[in-house]
């Protein structure tokens, strides 16, 4: 848990939206929520690969805009009835610049 | 207004209260309503006495409309208070305690009473029927005191009793005067099955067998049979039928024979202001004793009083279900076949299972099934539709469901599905992924099923095939609602919401959701209604909040299923240049396009764009928006109209352009869709749009509310007008009128069904004051939508303002994730 890369300004970050990081071939969408914590989540629905910055936030939760599947951001888990997990990434706030880690 | 007509009800059950649904939905402002119900209880599922009774479920869950609903609705309700006299003369009906109501329109809807064989001792106390609350009731406090129980009639009501006593730990007879069990439904050989099934579970018969006398002093000890016979009992319930309960029509002089005799309009034959529906009335020499025909002449009935329009009721034909657990019945139509018919039967002793279908002349005509009955209403489609079944003979009883391809007769698709076929493409929800959740999670509605299952969470389509699943496997106990909430996050329906944004000025969605008490922070369905609402409501005030945008309408573009995204420039009316053409080619080339595609809407389609690709590629195109991606005015197909067609009557082209250029801006409920034709040839399709116009000899034809996707409707005529100005004008009241009352996601076909093209006429065409005060406020709304939307967001990117732009922006980094 320690490289952390210094990705934006949190302002550069819509509330309520997202921004999608490339780190090689994996792209990574990072989510500010309504009261600005932040998270980050692999841009990549379990379901079909749908991408994951697109949808609509809704309090901690991601819904996927391809399907609306419902993904917890914290712990990545799919709300039932659907299933699956999506892979999650350390992010967080530090004098306004967001920092993630991909340990 | 304030005169609105008064409408009474006698009679507060599943047929009554039906026909008042109805007849809300068609026009909820015309009429003040009284009911009257002899019962002390709100209108519930009589047919879910059974499972009540048997443990399956419980008295709160049936109820059907509870006392609020009736207030809602603004209905007085009387309950517990029984109509003694109808006074015709006075319009007026009085009710035991002396109440008196004076009405305009009646509708007598007192369903029927249980048949009690006159014989001696049918008086004594612990006889009683099946029929409603306080019978159940009772049968529950029998049960705890006394141990023996027998029930006369061995059809579909005494098996459903006897099933219940024998849960609730009594010993039950059941006696039945004909030898073959439920004999008005099954063959000899479905009957003997059932009853070995019956049996096993614990239920005892004494069929082909008369009783002759109740025993007892107070109350029923025992029962004596024609052969002289005798069996002990200490609670018996009679379920030997049905009686139309036609005593107070007969009283005031409505003619009646074994019901109270309605024509096809369901208006007794005597009075035309009287009406009667349900198990009272008698159509066409046939009362009946099922819901599903009720409710079918609930609806005539409400088409007919509230002058909707011609509707007739023909007469039903009607299948039955047992509603026992781990039994299987399903019979319909003539399942006897006598001599010399055609029948095809399939026999598994072993497995249980029995099947027979009577045919004649290649169509069926009648079908028992025992065990399996998974094709029971496919066979029950193709009987009323006269399918010929000639080709599928000899593998009809192996499976209906994987044959033929008939499905498309919409109605009733549902049920020749294959169990494994998948019922809502978008989730990939199986017909038997929906039945298990309805059977196992005991769910009752579509919005339950959307829950559990997400089928018809989505694009909707699917919705009507899922209502078609979910009423087939409840069996007739199925009842469609249609004031549903938005979703989960609230208890509200879209009225309630667009009202409260209206009454209290709210012009935010977060403030919405906070004021009216939503659940967390709302979802895909109810934010982006809400959003849509208060932009509506409040054009000037509303604040957009992108947020709360779909991932098409927030980025102005179509999301496709490698999350790149494709782009629709506008092409008004279909007409290009070649200089246009020329842009899109050099565009498509310099983004390396993959995909260059002539839409169904007239216009070109660039797919397969990168989302960054998006901003810069607008820049280049320097063409507006389509629109492609909203619930917004999406094309305006024209033909080449009398510009050029030798036939053509109207320059349809020009008109169509002009509609597109005037109204291009515009969000609605859903998305919308226009097309000119130059004559009635109609080679723009216009008459599945939403919109539809239609030139003829020295004037217009405008169409309204057809639909060329799901479920393909075609439009009805609003109006003929002989100018151009007055098309602009009519389309944009009509526009503007749905985009007031329709509901979110709801598209013009659906929204004027469910309003009635008679009030959008008077609406939109009839009253020039009201038509003028519509266009006015779709002018102040066009005002606020200044802007292209590319332009816009082309303008952002210049000046870096991040809060719209930089969703389109990755941020790369220079590390590799190790997989
Ligand atoms: C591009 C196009 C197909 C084509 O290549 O021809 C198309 C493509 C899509 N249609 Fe369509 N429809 C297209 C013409 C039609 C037509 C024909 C027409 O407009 O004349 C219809 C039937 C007419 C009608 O709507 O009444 C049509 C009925 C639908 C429906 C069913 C709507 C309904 O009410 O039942 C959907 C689903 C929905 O809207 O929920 C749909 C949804 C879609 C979506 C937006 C699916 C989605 O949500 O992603 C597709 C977007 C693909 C994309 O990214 O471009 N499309 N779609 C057509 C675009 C026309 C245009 O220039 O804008
Ligand atoms: C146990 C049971 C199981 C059933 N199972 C099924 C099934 O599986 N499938 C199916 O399709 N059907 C089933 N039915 C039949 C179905 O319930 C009826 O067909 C349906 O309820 C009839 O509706 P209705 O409105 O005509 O009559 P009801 O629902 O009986 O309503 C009539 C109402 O009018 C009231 N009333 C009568 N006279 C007066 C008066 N003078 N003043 C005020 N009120 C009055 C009555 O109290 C009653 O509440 C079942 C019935 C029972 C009893
Ligand atoms: S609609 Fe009539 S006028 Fe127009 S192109 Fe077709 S045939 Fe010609
Ligand atoms: S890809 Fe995310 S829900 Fe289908």
């Amino acid at each position: 848990m320690s490289n952390w890369i210094h990705i934006c300004k949190l302002d550069e970050i819509p509330k309520s939206a997202a921004r999608t990081v490339r780190a090689g071939d994996t792209v990574i969408a990072v989510f500010r929520l309504s009261d600005d914590r932040v998270r980050a989540v692999e841009n990549r629905c379990p379901h079909r690969q749908g991408p994951l910055a697109d949808g609509i936030i809704s309090g901690d939760d991601i819904l996927c805009p391809l399907h609306n599947w419902r993904i917890h951001l914290e712990s990545g888990e799919v709300a039932p009835p659907d299933s699956g997990c999506v892979k999650t990434y350390a992010v967080r706030v530090e004098d306004g610049q967001v920092m993630l880690s991909l340990g | 207004m304030s005169e609105k007509k008064k409408l009474v009800m006698i009679g507060n059950g599943m047929a009554g209260v039906r026909a008042i649904e109805e007849i809300l939905e068609a026009n909820p402002d015309m009429f003040d309503i009284t009911i009257f119900g002899a019962e002390k209880y709100p209108n519930y599922n009589r047919i879910m006495l059974s499972p009540v009774l048997a443990g399956d479920t419980t008295i709160d869950d049936i109820i059907l409309n509870d006392e609020q609903w009736y207030a809602d609705h603004g209905i007085t309700l009387h309950l517990g208070k029984r109509v003694t006299d109808i006074r015709r003369g006075h319009k007026k009906v009085v009710a035991e305690d002396g109440t008196e109501v004076e009405y305009d329109n009646l509708i007598i809807a007192t369903g029927s009473n249980p048949f009690i064989i006159p014989i001696p001792g049918h008086d004594k106390q612990g006889v009683m029927a099946f029929r409603d609350i306080d019978d159940c009731d009772a049968m529950f406090e029998a049960a705890k005191k006394y141990k023996k129980a027998a029930v006369i009639g061995g059809g579909l009501l005494g098996l459903e009793a006897a099933k219940g006593l024998l849960h609730l730990g009594m010993d039950v007879t059941v006696i039945h005067d004909q030898a073959t069990l439920m004999n008005m439904q099954l063959d000899a050989v479905a009957g003997e099955m059932l009853r070995a099934e019956l049996e096993e579970q614990g239920m005892k018969f004494r069929v082909s067998t008369l009783t002759t006398e109740v025993l007892g002093e107070e109350r029923v000890s025992g029962l004596r049979f024609k052969d002289g016979s005798e069996l002990e009992c200490d609670l018996l319930i009679m379920a030997v039928g049905i009686r139309p309960n036609k005593q107070l029509a007969e009283e005031c002089g409505i003619y009646c024979n074994r019901g109270i005799v309605v024509n096809d309009y369901m208006q007794t034959v005597t009075d035309p202001s009287v009406y009667s529906v349900g198990e009272c009335a008698e159509h066409r020499g046939v009362a009946y004793g099922l819901v599903a025909p009720l409710f079918e002449q609930a609806r005539v009935l409400a088409w007919q009083i509230t002058g909707q329009g011609l509707k007739t009721y023909e007469g039903s034909v009607v299948s039955t279900k047992l509603k026992i657990s781990g039994v299987d019945v399903f019979s319909a139509g003539d399942f006897m076949g006598g001599p010399g018919a055609d029948v095809i039967e399939l026999m598994d002793r072993v497995g249980g299972v029995y099947k027979k279908l009577v045919l004649e002349d290649d169509r069926i005509k009648g079908v028992v099934m025992f065990g399996d009955t998974a094709d029971g209403p496919t066979f029950f489609q193709w009987m009323q539709d006269g399918k010929d079944v000639s080709e599928l003979r000899s593998t009809l009883l192996f499976s209906a469901s994987g044959l033929g391809d008939s499905g498309h007769s919409g109605l009733d698709q549902a049920s020749q599905m294959a169990d494994d076929t998948i019922v809502c493409g978008c989730n990939g929800i199986s017909k038997r992924q929906i039945v298990d959740a309805v059977v196992k999670e005991g769910l009752t509605t579509r919005k339950e099923i959307t829950a559990c299952t997400k089928a018809a969470g989505s694009c909707g389509g699917c919705a009507g095939l899922v209502d078609q699943i979910l009423a087939a496997t409840l069996g007739t106990a199925f009842v469609e609602s249609d004031h549903e909430p938005i979703c989960a996050c609230t208890e509200l329906n879209h009225e309630q919401v667009k009202e409260q944004i209206r009454n209290r000025k709210l012009t935010m969605v977060r403030e919405v959701m906070h004021a009216l008490g939503w659940e967390g922070e709302g979802c895909q369905v109810c934010r982006p209604a809400i959003n849509y609402y208060i932009g509506m409501i409040w054009p000037e005030e509303a604040e957009d909040d992108r947020t709360s945008r779909i991932a098409n309408e927030r980025m102005h573009a179509n999301i496709q299923k490698d999350g790149t995204f494709s782009v629709i420039p506008r092409i008004y009316g279909g007409e290009t240049t070649p200089d246009d053409l020329i842009r899109i080619a050099t565009v498509a080339r310099k983004y390396n396009v993959p995909t260059v595609k002539i839409t169904g809407g007239q216009r070109i389609d660039l797919l397969g764009v990168k989302k960054e690709d998006l901003i810069p590629m607008w820049k280049d195109l320097n063409m507006p928006s389509g629109y492609a991606y909203g619930k917004a005015l999406r094309t305006v197909k024209t033909c080449v109209g009398s510009e050029w067609c030798r036939f053509g009557t109207q320059n349809s082209t020009a008109l169509g352009i002009h509609l597109e250029k005037e109204l291009e801006r515009m969000w609605f409920p859903a998305k919308v869709k226009l097309a000119v034709s130059g004559c009635p040839r109609n080679c723009a399709e216009a008459t599945i749009k939403d919109v539809g116009i239609v030139g003829v000899d020295g004037g217009w034809e405008i169409h309204c509310g057809g639909n060329g996707g799901v479920h393909v409707v075609a439009t009805e005529l609003l109006c003929i007008v002989e100018t151009a100005e007055e098309v602009e004008e009519i389309v944009k009241a009509y526009l503007q009128h749905y985009r007031e009352t329709g509901r979110h996601n709801e598209r013009c076909a659906p929204w004027q069904q469910r309003v009635g093209l008679e009030s959008i006429k008077a609406a939109v065409v009839d009253d020039i004051d009201n038509r003028k005060a519509l266009v006015e406020r779709l002018h102040q709304y066009l005002a606020t939508q200044d802007r292209d939307p590319w332009a816009e967001r082309i303008e952002d990117a210049e000046k870096e303002n991040l809060k719209t732009f930089a969703e389109y922006r990755p941020i790369d980094i220079p590390v590799k994730v190790e997989a």
